[in-house]
């Protein structure tokens, strides 16, 4: 079976400073894939690469075995791409069911099946109780539970999550794993970016660093922690060697 | 939780009937002439302002040019009838459709500006449209258009003895662009303005094509804005660039709303059932003098109420409901 989503031989240059060289990187249906590297490494923009925000300078993406290089944002989320954002962006002047509804509206056109569909989802994530508030009243954690609700529930077959689990207590961040799991297991591929390793390495079932633009090394998770070349790029070259 | 929604639309649309209603029964008490014209000018500009806040309340996009669909809904009207003696209720759909493709047009290159760029390119565009009208020698430019007086008729929208016809046309026109506003709120385009007012770049990722979404309120917008010049061209029987589409419609347009709460279903009725009164009563008791004594006094009000209740008149009403709702 074809890849849910690839990247061949994407390259985004900004003005003199390239971001992301030649990254070819694939995500299977059913995984959870831990896009991971220093800062600066290029993840942030081949994320915006996939979700569709800009077009890359070179190289083509592939979603559900379909061409979707030349599409925005909006069209990608219709063939089923959801996404959050690392700031995240909530619609601050409406009631959290309703920043839901926006979501639920690709696949509903009927208001009261939105609806319904976006209360379904509020159970799922644990908002639920939260339904009436104003976006603008949540706490930070509960925002990005929202972006991730929202992005659910355009009932996306990829889900991408920027960093929802940076800055969060360790209780919030447990749970908030618990969630991306249950996403998992409602048959949702998951492409996540992340900065917390010991967080996300347990939490993936394959790990992608970047570093300088490019994939340094990809695999299984316990062993992309031991590669030397993995260890230099966050540590430095010094802790490479003791290793 | 789904029933408190329902409920509270419901009881929106209770209290709209009841207030239109009470409206139409308005005239039984109200005999003078004066106050007739108060109460039309009101209505009408809550019918606008209604109007305008789909564009700028709801899809967030401040329009301070709405002047050029005013009066491209007064000229449209005033020239088919007296030019080819289309009757102006003809005139007056072809007008609201002129003003909503003038809006999508504008709209594609505008749509691409934000925040303060859109709203200098919406005033410079209202500016320009009063001087082609200015300009313009077959639409009677500066001169304007005087509308022939045939008589009272229905068939023509003319009305000599009586204020009463344009009363309830005014009335009728308000309800229309409240139950619109109503309407949308729960519709797919109501979710999508609001979210693309909020954050657009949020509101792309979750399948809304922002450009296209902007583009059908302006289009609505313009659409009823249009309806208003029209008729506001048929009640004055006498059209000329400034008095249709001088920029101060385009102010009397957003203040209503901004002032009853911008974005809401409430703010613009509320903020012209406040505002366009207190203009015609400070200018008939103490303008006049020539020393503009009138904008003053109105102007401070404005001040006031913007300073004291930033959310606009309708957070009054919210507050109350907030506070019982925690009990």
């Amino acid at each position: 079976m074809t890849a849910l989503l690839e990247t061949r031989g994407v390259w985004q240059r900004f003005g003199g400073l390239v971001a992301n060289s030649d990254v070819s990187i694939s995500v299977g249906r059913g995984e959870i894939v831990g896009l991971i590297g220093p800062n600066g490494a290029g993840k942030s923009t081949l994320f915006n690469l996939i979700a569709g925000v800009l077009p890359p300078t070179q190289g083509s993406i592939w979603f559900d075995g379909q061409d979707v290089t030349r599409m925005r944002a909006a069209e990608r989320c219709q063939l089923g791409v959801g996404r959050t954002f690392q700031v995240v962006k909530s619609f601050e002047t409406m009631t959290v069911v309703d920043n839901v509804i926006v979501g639920a509206l690709v696949r509903n056109t009927v208001m009261r099946e939105a609806r319904r569909k976006a209360y379904e989802v509020l159970d799922f994530t644990g908002l639920a109780a939260r339904a009436e508030v104003l976006a603008s009243d949540l706490v930070p954690a509960e925002k990005r539970r929202l972006e991730v609700a929202r992005a659910l529930a355009t009932e996306p077959k990829l889900l991408l999550l920027d960093e929802v689990l940076t800055g969060l207590t360790p209780t919030e961040a447990q749970t908030g794993v618990a969630l991306v799991r249950k996403v998992r297991d409602a048959g949702i591929t998951v492409l996540m970016v992340e900065h917390v390793m010991e967080i996300v390495m347990p939490l993936v079932d394959r790990a992608i660093v970047l570093d300088l633009g490019k994939v340094l090394v990809e695999g299984k998770p316990t062993e992309v922690v031991r590669d030397p070349k993995v260890i230099s790029a966050y540590l430095g070259d010094r802790h490479a060697v003791s290793a | 939780m789904d029933k408190n929604f329902a409920a509270r639309r419901r009881r929106d649309l209770i209290i709209a009937a009841v207030l239109a209603v009470m409206a139409a029964l308005a005239p039984l008490f109200v005999k003078d002439v004066y106050v007739q014209n108060i109460l039309i000018l009101t209505l009408m500009y809550a019918a606008l302002s209604q109007s305008w806040n789909i564009l700028s309340g709801y899809c967030g996009q401040i329009s301070l040019g709405h002047a050029l669909y005013f009066g491209i809904g007064a000229y449209t009207t005033e020239l088919l009838f007296t030019k080819f003696g289309v009757l102006p209720w003809f005139g007056m759909i072809s007008g609201g459709v002129i003003a909503a493709l003038i809006a999508m047009v504008l709209g594609y290159p505008f749509f691409r500006l934000r925040g303060h760029y859109f709203v200098i390119a919406t005033i410079v565009i209202a500016e320009i449209g009063l001087l082609l009208f200015q300009n313009w020698d077959w639409a009677g430019a500066a001169l304007g258009i005087t509308i022939p007086v045939r008589g009272d008729s229905w068939l023509k929208f003319q009305f000599l003895r009586s204020k009463l016809p344009y009363f309830y046309f005014a009335l009728a026109l308000c309800c229309l662009a409240w139950f619109v506003t109503w309407w949308l709120e729960d519709s797919k385009w109501g979710f999508w303005w609001r979210a693309v007012k909020d954050n657009p770049d949020a509101a792309e990722s979750l399948g809304v094509v922002v450009f296209n979404s902007k583009m059908g309120a302006a289009a609505v917008s313009a659409f009823l804005v249009a309806i208003g010049g029209a008729f506001y061209a048929q009640y004055l029987a006498y059209i000329d660039p400034e008095s249709v589409m001088g920029f101060q419609f385009s102010l009397l347009m957003a203040l209503p709303a901004v002032l009853g709460g911008i974005g809401t279903l409430w703010g613009a009725v509320l903020g012209a059932a406040i505002l366009i009164p207190m203009t015609e009563l400070t200018r008939s008791y103490i303008g006049g003098s020539g020393r503009g004594v009138d904008l003053i006094v109105y102007g401070t009000l404005i001040v006031l109420i913007s300073l004291a209740l930033p959310q606009g008149l309708v957070s009054l009403f919210s507050r109350a409901k907030a506070k019982g709702a925690t009990r």
